[in-house]
């Protein structure tokens, strides 16, 4: 049953095979014994959880289900959910419960899903490990020794290990995909503006986007049609018709053409990946797929960039946190000043202040024009590349991180390492595309792990129907999404 | 050295909408401490801010009122500091490029002194829409300080003036200028007391006839006029003796003490925040149409420019006349109103501008506390143009309305004011005058012209006031054969 799709989980619940309560129990009861290893959630309200999920039963026998009515969902604790602790992985909020509402709690609320808890990440979405995060790092369900990838760790972990049937994640750049790639599963960053950001806390408000991490395409499809929709509330919403994102899962791939940039194959890609994401182009081929050779020069340029830009934005969304309102403030100061730099000193982890001083720098007079504006410039020329190579192709394919899980610890000390692992997915949050990763094989590992590998799909604005329909097509003829790390053994030997 | 003082002022105006300018919060003033926080104002983790159109309304009512240059793109940027008055650690204003552009303001600057009044135009360089921060209340709780969100959000437009003032009464004239025209187009309530209009004063003195600017200092939130004239002048003489002294002006914000009537130092430029301004990412440029701009055109009332002109046009009023009359939009509407209601225009205008600012002034009240409704004052003036009673009489009349002593025509008759028109009863009382100053008569016709205004206020006195001026001036110009 942790197995099965969203679609068998919602006929098995329709038919009364299972009651929402007991499939609600059943990933709790899993969350008992293995999340004290795995660290996949940080918040977690039986109470709470088994009344949305009675709520949903109620609502199934009066008839007026959606599709995932009943259906346990993990939520990233980045968004605000009244009456939940909503940390975003920091000591900082620590103690903040929210008040209020996400429009993606909203959404998930109104189709009747349950909120099974919130998961662990990297601190205000800072990190590629979940390394970051106050509340400990998330052992990678794969292998315990690794990382999960992040900053949406601990969904990716939830979702790999059958914690939850899906789960949320926010990706400002890479951390969906980057993780899924890690996790085996697949993982979908839409379009900017498809997804309300209402309640979903901000690292970077030019890039932050939600969206869904799950078992399959089809899965995606499903998450999306929650999520996605016009919110006045954030102004950057974008006002579209309602889709149905599983419309064009099933049409055939013949005559697609994918489009291969150089730059996503070049130097610093490992070996073993690479094999993978080959086989995978392969087998798109057989699908009847035609492959365009495109290039997106400005592809070195958008960690620089993105490292000028995110934390610009970051250091001033995160002056909030000042200790006066809510959050951490701290115990003992002698004036305004002294509190403002103890609370926010002890409130945050080093690499949240290290972005903050990053951002400030760029920012800051003298500066400004050399950093911030020219990283603008840089940014749109970023966006000009995919424009040009989307007159080639329908949909860009490559990797989606240049490696396969890596050791915990193992680039904890060496920013600039971990910010690489975020260079194939970067570039489509600078320019505001959407993109996916699907498990696309495995790769051995030195110490002899096969470890998952994640296929990256970059479609155009608003192509996300497409890009999941060309995922399920592939998913109809390979089984890398389906497969699941055996958890039933001891600690360590996954 | 004869010294020239040069200011500029910046003058924040919050617009009178009904909710803040980034979420659904209520503006109204006076409520409990933070009832009016929404997660918003409170700048809740996850919050986002969405423009009030209402607010970008008043904007470009603005623009339109100072003839100014209204971006068909306009960009909000977050100013990034640390107060505890501003919730999210930074506040969301327009930096680069304002909503509205150059514009210009028509000065009065009234006579003072052996100066003559005259007029001046004053340049507007940008307005631009920003939000209000919170308020920190000190002494609510003993030892603490509190922090009042209720403002914070609150729509402001700030108007910021070219340095082109040379004097505190310029200044003062430009900002009860300003203060009128945001009352007239209905975008600030103007209540300077609870905050809803505050000035910033940039003075710097320098060489007459030199060009350069000398170094300017600003004085921060004015809420008075009286303390604007008081605090330039002030800072004007400071730094000019400064100067004489040898010394420098650094660059500073300055505080207006009321109380000691000078201005100090807050902080230095040194130690400025650098605001590292950029441009909001939570929020879309804000763009504006030509359809939006006629939108709004069709809303304007009339301009207090426009109406002046037709003032002198269609009423043949002076251009004084018409200037004072359209200085307040309450004053304009209250003698449309009376002019409406049937009354001549030009002892409309008289009255308004004379007996009844007199009173308002005296009274310190305002046009919508007078006692005396314009209906009222339009039918007084219509009894003393159809000669009912006098204009002496009339200002008894007006006294007892003012006093709430009852209508015109019921207080006329209670007073027995009534002007005696009839020919033959004034006939007779002119027959008993000149019987009983045959005097006078004879001086008058030896050529003593002064004779003849004896006889009338003989004749005025023996009909107690009553009898209709002018008659009494015909039939005693019969009479004698004048």
């Amino acid at each position: 049953m942790i197995n099965s799709s969203l679609k068998t989980l919602a006929q098995m619940l329709a038919n009364k095979e299972i009651s929402s309560v007991e499939l609600t129990q059943t990933y709790l009861n899993r969350i008992d014994a293995l999340n004290p290893t795995i660290n996949a959630y940080i918040a977690l309200d039986q109470d709470k959880t088994l009344a949305q999920a009675k709520a949903a039963d109620v609502r199934i026998a009066a008839g007026n289900a959606t599709p995932l009515t009943g259906i346990p969902i993990a939520q990233k604790d980045i968004f605000c959910a009244q009456g939940w602790k909503t940390t975003c992985g920091s000591k900082m909020l620590e103690n903040f419960i929210a008040p209020y509402d996400a429009h993606v709690i909203t959404q998930f609320d109104n189709a009747g899903a349950v909120n099974l808890g919130k998961t662990n990440m990297d601190e205000f979405a800072m990190g590629s490990s979940n390394e970051t995060s106050y509340f400990g790092g998330v052992k990678n369900p794969w292998d315990f020794s690794r990382v999960p990838g992040g900053s949406s760790g601990g969904s990716a972990a939830a979702v790999a290990a059958r914690l939850c049937a899906a789960a949320t994640g926010t990706d400002t750049g890479g951390s969906i995909r980057q993780p899924a790639s890690l996790c085996g599963f697949t993982g979908l960053k839409p379009t900017y503006g498809v997804v309300s950001r209402y309640g979903m806390i901000a690292f970077a408000s030019s890039l932050d986007q939600a969206g869904p991490m799950a078992k399959s395409a089809e899965d995606c499809a499903l998450m999306m049609n929650v999520m996605a929709g016009f919110d006045e509330r954030d102004s950057t919403s974008l006002n579209r018709d309602k889709e149905d994102y599983t419309r064009d899962l099933n049409k055939p791939l013949q005559g697609l053409k994918i489009g291969l940039p150089k730059e996503f194959f070049a130097e610093g890609l490992d070996t073993g990946v690479g094999k993978v994401i080959e086989d995978a182009i392969a087998e798109y081929k057989k699908l009847g797929a035609e492959i365009v050779d495109i290039s997106l020069p400005n592809t070195g340029l958008s960690i620089p960039v993105y490292y000028v830009l995110a934390p610009a934005e970051a250091s001033s969304n995160l002056s909030r946190y000042d200790g006066v309102r809510y959050g951490h403030r701290t115990a003992e100061y002698t004036d305004l000043m002294d509190m403002y730099c103890k609370s926010r000193a002890e409130g945050f982890g080093a690499e949240v202040k290290r972005r903050i001083l990053i951002g400030t720098y760029v920012l800051s007079a003298g500066y400004y024009d050399a950093y911030y504006l020219k990283a603008q410039q840089i940014r749109r020329l970023i966006a000009q590349d995919f424009e040009e190579a989307f007159k080639k192709c329908d949909v860009i394919m490559g990797p989606a991180a240049p490696s396969t899980a890596f050791k915990a610890g193992e680039k904890v000390d060496d920013p600039v390492a971990m910010y690489l692992q975020d260079i194939y997915t970067i570039s489509t949050n600078l320019a505001g595309l959407p993109g996916m990763s699907v498990p696309a094989g495995f790769s051995t590992s030195a110490d002899g792990k096969a470890l998952p590998v994640g296929l990256q799909i970059i479609g155009n604005y608003f192509d996300e129907a497409r890009m999941l329909n060309v995922a399920h097509q592939y998913q109809q003829v390979t089984d890398w999404h389906a497969q699941a790390p055996n958890l039933d053994k001891p600690e360590g030997t996954a | 050295m004869e010294w020239e003082v040069v200011i500029g002022l910046e003058t924040h105006t919050q617009l009178k909408t009904n909710t803040k300018i980034f979420s659904g919060a209520s503006t109204t003033y006076g409520a409990e401490p933070n009832t009016q926080a929404c997660e918003v104002s409170i700048a809740l983790p996850g919050v986002l801010p969405v423009l009030n159109k209402e607010a970008v309304n008043c904007a470009i009512k603005f623009g339109l009122a100072v003839h100014a240059e209204i971006a068909p793109r306009s960009v909000f940027a977050r100013k990034n500091y640390f107060y505890p008055d501003l919730p999210k650690g930074y506040q969301i204003s327009q930096y680069e490029l304002p909503v509205v552009g150059k514009g210009a303001v028509t000065i009065q600057v009234p006579a003072v002194g052996k100066n003559a009044a005259y007029e001046k135009v004053i340049n507007i360089t940008r307005a631009h829409l920003e939000e209000d921060a919170g308020k920190s209340v000190h002494g609510a709780v003993e030892g603490m300080s509190g922090i009042d969100l209720n403002r914070a959000g609150t729509p402001l437009l700030e108007i910021v003036t070219e340095p082109d003032m040379r004097s505190a009464a310029e200044a003062v004239a430009y900002a009860k200028k300003l203060h009128e025209l945001v009352q007239w187009i209905g975008i600030c309530d103007g209540n300077m007391q609870e905050g809803s209009f505050r000035c910033d004063v940039n003075v710097s003195v320098r060489p007459k006839g030199t060009e350069k600017l000398g170094t300017r200092r600003e004085i921060k939130n004015l809420n008075s006029f009286k303390f604007m004239q008081q605090a330039i002048e002030y800072e004007t003489r400071w730094q000019i003796e400064t100067l004489e002294d040898g010394g420098t002006i650094q660059q500073a914000t300055v505080l207006f003490n009321p109380d000691t009537g000078e201005t100090r130092a807050m902080r230095s430029k040194e130690e400025a925040n650098d605001y590292r301004y950029f441009p909001d990412p939570d929020l879309l440029p804000l763009e504006i149409t030509e359809a939006d701009k006629a939108r709004v055109q069709a809303e304007m009332p009339e301009l207090p420019e426009a109406m002046k002109a037709r003032f002198e046009n269609q009423f043949g009023l002076t251009s004084y006349d018409a200037a004072s009359l359209t200085a307040n939009r309450a004053l304009a509407d209250y003698f449309v109103a009376v002019v409406s209601a049937g009354a001549e225009a030009k002892p409309a205008a008289n009255w308004v501008m004379g007996a009844i600012s007199a009173k308002l002034n005296a009274e310190e009240k305002t046009l919508a506390a007078s006692p005396v409704a314009a209906e009222s004052l339009a039918a007084l003036i219509k009894r003393i143009t159809d000669n009912t009673i006098s204009n002496n009489a009339a200002k008894q009349v007006f006294e007892a309305m003012w006093n709430g002593e009852g209508e015109v025509d019921a207080i006329i008759e209670a007073k027995g004011l009534k002007q005696v028109s009839d020919t033959g009863a004034i006939e007779a009382i002119i027959d008993e005058v000149l019987a009983a100053n045959a005097a006078m008569v004879e001086e008058f016709k030896a050529g003593k012209e002064k004779a003849f205004n004896a006889l009338v206020g003989q004749a005025m006195k023996a009909s107690k006031g009553k009898a209709n001026p002018a008659q009494v001036n015909e039939v005693l110009k019969n009479k004698l054969g004048a």
